[in-house]
């Protein structure tokens, strides 16, 4: 009896936790299944949108916080715009994925984590994406230099990829930023 | 008719023709566009992936700037960036708490009264298919493209506010008023996959694959398209060749603009031949 009390205690905080950070009333899913019916990315996630708030709801955190499926949503907000109770999973998702960092849990998909990370620094050194030099840290970073190689050859061979960042002149303004937001 | 201006990252990079060809449309429609002063990156999705608040905190910069510098409305072409900046507009105006907060850490006063537009929401109903009408120069007559809105310009709805999110028109009406047909299909919404081209290729190529081959399928001859990476995908991933534009290529066109071949130099797939099909090259 104690652990069935144990589970649901559990269960619940977690569950509050995902619904505060995310400001989504996830308790109103009746598992009718269109957000995973229309998510461009659920048949290669490990866990389906619809499935990810069930078990959100049973408190099954280390599952949620370590599928693939938190790394695998792109945003899209296919969900979001269609959920007949207004749930919104790709903000969701966001809320997710901040918990996981937080908590140091490692990324299921952890190339994809690598490439934001690359591409936010690139942004906290110039203020602007810098292609190049963001795909090179992402390569180092990941260790994968085989994959993807050939559509980057043709955008630098079309000179869409220029091999010198500019960098903006309001760099310690976006330095202060950034600081102010990783402290919170 | 003057307007702040945000070109984004990718304008000097992947979407250097979008850049082009968005400046010498709006030349030709007789506005102008000002660029935000050291205007900065709006985050894209890696960064609310990772630190939502700084996903806010990057596009108020521009937002800042662009209201600070009191030209106008600020007008956005790429739908990535669009999105960003509305998202940031949504919790400026809609949470308190967080506007408070934002305004704080970015260092200004937001003025709701603020507007921020996309390019074809602009062009499309303030300038109007009337006025974009009467400077056609050569009619897109016989064109069939595709109309591809992708996620970020309709979703989420209550953000962009733009269109509607099943169906939109906005791009098949100002294709009409380019002369051109654009074809009915049931993927205008659907998405390309974004940024895990680069980690997950072979998903994109998936997805992609099915936009255009039900493109094909629905008898276009090239798809349109306002966001840098869905065009750098559609192009990038395909295995058809069908030409992938975007839209103020395609205005560029009907009004006859110079500098032309400048774009087409910078497609993977070139359009060339499918325009001097029709005449149009
Ligand atoms: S669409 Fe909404 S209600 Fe339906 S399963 Fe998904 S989250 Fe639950
Ligand atoms: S926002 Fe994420 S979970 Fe929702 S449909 Fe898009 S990819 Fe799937």
């Amino acid at each position: 009896m104690e652990s069935v009390v144990e589970t649901v205690k559990t269960g619940t905080s977690f569950l509050e936790e995902a619904k505060r950070r995310s400001g989504e009333d996830l308790s109103l899913c009746y598992q009718c299944l269109k957000c995973t019916a229309g998510c461009p990315t659920a048949p290669f996630m490990d866990v389906r949108p619809n499935n990810l708030i069930r078990m959100i709801q049973m408190g099954r955190k280390e599952e949620v916080l370590g599928s693939s499926a938190i790394w695998l949503c792109v945003s899209c907000e296919t969900c979001g715009t269609r959920c007949p109770n207004k749930i919104d999973i790709g903000v969701l998702m966001d809320a997710l994925r901040e918990m996981a960092i937080e908590e140091g849990i490692p990324a299921k998909e952890r190339n994809i984590h690598l490439l934001h990370e690359a591409f936010v620094q690139s942004i906290k050194r110039g203020g602007r994406v810098h292609e190049a030099t963001m795909l090179i840290d992402y390569k180092l970073r990941s260790r994968d230099f085989l994959t993807d190689l050939i559509p980057g050859m043709m955008l630098f061979l079309k000179g869409k990829i220029p091999l010198f960042p500019s960098f903006i002149k309001g760099r310690e303004e976006i330095k202060r930023i950034f600081e102010k937001c990783e402290k919170k | 008719m003057k307007f702040s201006y945000f070109p984004g990252c990718t304008d000097h990079s992947t979407s250097y023709e979008y850049g082009r060809s968005t400046e010498a449309v709006f030349r030709a429609l007789g506005g102008e566009l000002v660029e935000i002063e050291d205007w900065n990156c709006c985050g894209a999705a890696a960064t609310h992936s990772i630190n939502r608040l700084l996903s806010l905190c990057l596009p108020a910069r521009n937002i800042s700037k662009a209201q600070s510098a009191q030209v106008g409305p600020l007008v956005v072409p790429c739908a990535g960036c669009f999105n960003m900046l509305k998202r940031t507009e949504y919790a400026l105006k809609n949470d308190e708490a967080k506007r408070k907060e934002i305004e704080e850490i970015v260092g200004f006063r937001y003025d709701p009264s603020f507007e921020i537009l996309a390019l074809m929401d602009l062009i499309v109903n303030r300038i109007g298919t009337e006025k974009v009408r009467e400077r056609v120069k050569r009619s897109l007559k016989g064109l069939k493209p595709a109309c591809y809105y992708g996620c970020a310009l309709v979703r989420h709805p209550k953000i962009t506010q733009l269109d509607d999110p099943e169906n939109p028109q906005y791009l098949d009406r100002l294709m009409k008023a380019l002369g051109a047909e654009p074809i009915e299909w049931s993927y205008k919404v659907d998405c390309c996959g974004a940024d895990l081209a680069l980690t997950y290729g072979n998903v994109v190529k998936k997805l992609v694959g099915r936009i255009v081959s039900m493109a094909k399928e629905a008898g276009a001859q090239c798809i349109v398209t306002s966001c840098g990476l869905c065009q750098a995908n559609l192009e990038m991933r395909q295995e058809v060749d069908l030409p992938i534009f975007y839209f103020t290529e395609l205005m560029g066109v009907a009004f006859d603009v110079e500098g032309r071949d400048q774009w087409w130099k910078k497609h993977m797939i070139s359009p060339k031949r499918l325009l001097e099909s029709l005449g149009l090259a």
